[in-house]
């Protein structure tokens, strides 16, 4: 499982560096948001700084679901799915080794919107372990249930629309979660953060159990 | 000679459109089969059956002794297919295209630069991102990645498509060769003329079900096939 893993994340990851989507046009789309953010609530009305881990969370939200989409279109392309399929690699592997390569490029791109969020927004960043387990918490939850809802509308004609829909209520939590968990760490009280950090990881082990098995199932189906 | 595939009344469904209804069909091992039939015929249905991808959903189907109805997974790692489409990363070259599907299968790496050479892949092209091949190109190195696995059963969908006259010529070598090592080939085509010249036999598929030419006087007649031994993992 962990070879086929490891073999999945660096074909995507591998294509990813060669394509440079991810860099081109995923990371320009999240400060494309960010700065309409800023536009929309005026930085000399003090909302911004209050709104900005919320703020961020959103863009890493919308992120995720780029990066979501784009992990399965490489493999909708040219008749991959059935290449996969009858590669024989182990499900749950695959499953690890998507997930893992999504989430590696989201860890990516949070460290560079973090530094937008602080250069746009005047937010001074502290408590950086805080938030970086925050965000890898967040990212691991990201990764996971993208992966599963991705298979999921993996095989549709209309996935492209259908897996917003599908997943944008159910990362719900995270948004919260994470949002609570950053305006705890900026705001200097990281006991709060105690409660969310463990409604993350949660979420995260919720999701891995469900690919891990589920995801095999799901690709057939697909 | 063991049979490599056994479909006895085999029935395939695309949603509720009965693709294959009722095939027989049996492939001794070390055979190359040619499936011929009309557009719709129920061929590359076939094809996806015997490779697992579309469930039977009545009759019996064993591929290399597994029963397909029992589990259709464990399988594909024994099978090479060919289809329509090529099923290479756009973003990956040549190479590392035919590397993964090597090391996905769990196969021998080593085996991934000959069978570049094989295809003419291993000069200028090797390190080409596969959206810069040719259509011809693409499917050479999808058969790249067919010759250095070296499956034992080879299901080939119009294997000579997008090829040119040298591609074609090399098709059909790999297909002797494979037929010299004792593999099975079992392939659909429109090009009769040139498939039927490396097929053993040809098996015509019409509105999803087989029906077998009789044997030339050239080619071994067929005799009754012995009962497969079946083993499913449940």
């Amino acid at each position: 499982m962990w070879a086929d893993a490891g073999l999945v994340a660096g074909k995507d990851l591998r294509i990813e560096l060669r394509s440079r989507v991810a860099l081109n046009q995923v990371l320009p789309f999240s400060f494309v948001v960010l700065v309409l953010f800023a536009f929309a609530l005026d930085p000399d009305r003090g909302v911004l700084d209050r709104a900005a881990p919320g703020l961020f969370w959103v863009a890493v939200l919308l992120t995720s679901l780029l990066a979501t989409q784009r992990s399965f279109a490489i493999e909708a392309a040219d008749g991959n799915t059935d290449a996969l399929r009858m590669s024989g690699l182990d499900p749950a592997g695959l499953f690890l080794g998507k997930a893992a390569a999504v989430a590696a490029q989201l860890l990516a791109l949070e460290v560079l919107l973090l530094i937008g969020v602080a250069f746009l927004y005047g937010i001074a960043l502290h408590s950086f372990g805080l938030l970086a387990l925050t965000c890898v918490l967040a990212t691991l939850g990201l990764a996971g249930a993208g992966t599963v809802y991705g298979v999921m509308a993996f095989g549709l004609r209309v996935r492209e629309t259908l897996l917003p829909l599908l997943i944008l209520p159910v990362l719900a939590p995270v948004l919260l979660a994470a949002t609570r968990s950053f305006e705890a760490a900026l705001g200097g009280v990281p006991r709060e953060c105690i409660g969310w950090l463990g409604l993350l990881a949660a979420f995260a082990a919720l999701y891995a159990v469900v690919g891990l098995f589920g995801f095999g199932p799901l690709l057939e189906e697909s | 000679m063991s049979l490599a595939v056994h479909l006895r009344s085999a029935v395939c469904l695309l949603g509720r459109f009965p693709a294959l209804a009722g095939v027989d069909l049996d492939v001794r091992a070390g055979e190359v089969v040619l499936l011929a039939g009309p557009n719709g015929a129920g061929k590359t249905t076939l094809l996806r059956a015997c490779a697992g991808l579309v469930p039977v959903v009545d009759g019996t189907a064993i591929v290399l002794g597994h029963d397909l109805r029992v589990d259709r997974r464990s399988i594909r790692r024994q099978l090479g297919l060919v289809g329509h489409a090529t099923s290479l990363y756009d973003d990956m070259s040549v190479v590392d295209n035919v590397r993964f599907t090597v090391r996905a299968r769990g196969g021998f790496t080593g085996a991934v630069e000959p069978a570049l050479e094989r295809l003419g892949l291993s000069g200028r092209l090797r390190n080409v991102a596969v959206s810069r091949l040719s259509a011809g190109q693409r499917r050479r190195c999808t058969l790249a990645g067919l010759v250095a696995v070296d499956a034992e059963l080879w299901l080939l969908d119009e294997p000579h498509a997008g090829l040119d006259a040298e591609g074609r010529d090399l098709v059909d070598q790999l297909v002797g060769d494979a037929r010299a090592r004792g593999r099975t080939v079992i392939m659909a085509s429109h090009d009769l003329e040139r498939a039927s010249a490396v097929a053993s036999r040809q098996v015509t598929i019409e509105a999803g079900t087989a029906r077998r030419r009789p044997s030339s006087p050239d080619r071994p007649s067929e005799t009754p096939a012995p009962a497969p031994e079946v083993s499913g993992v449940g």
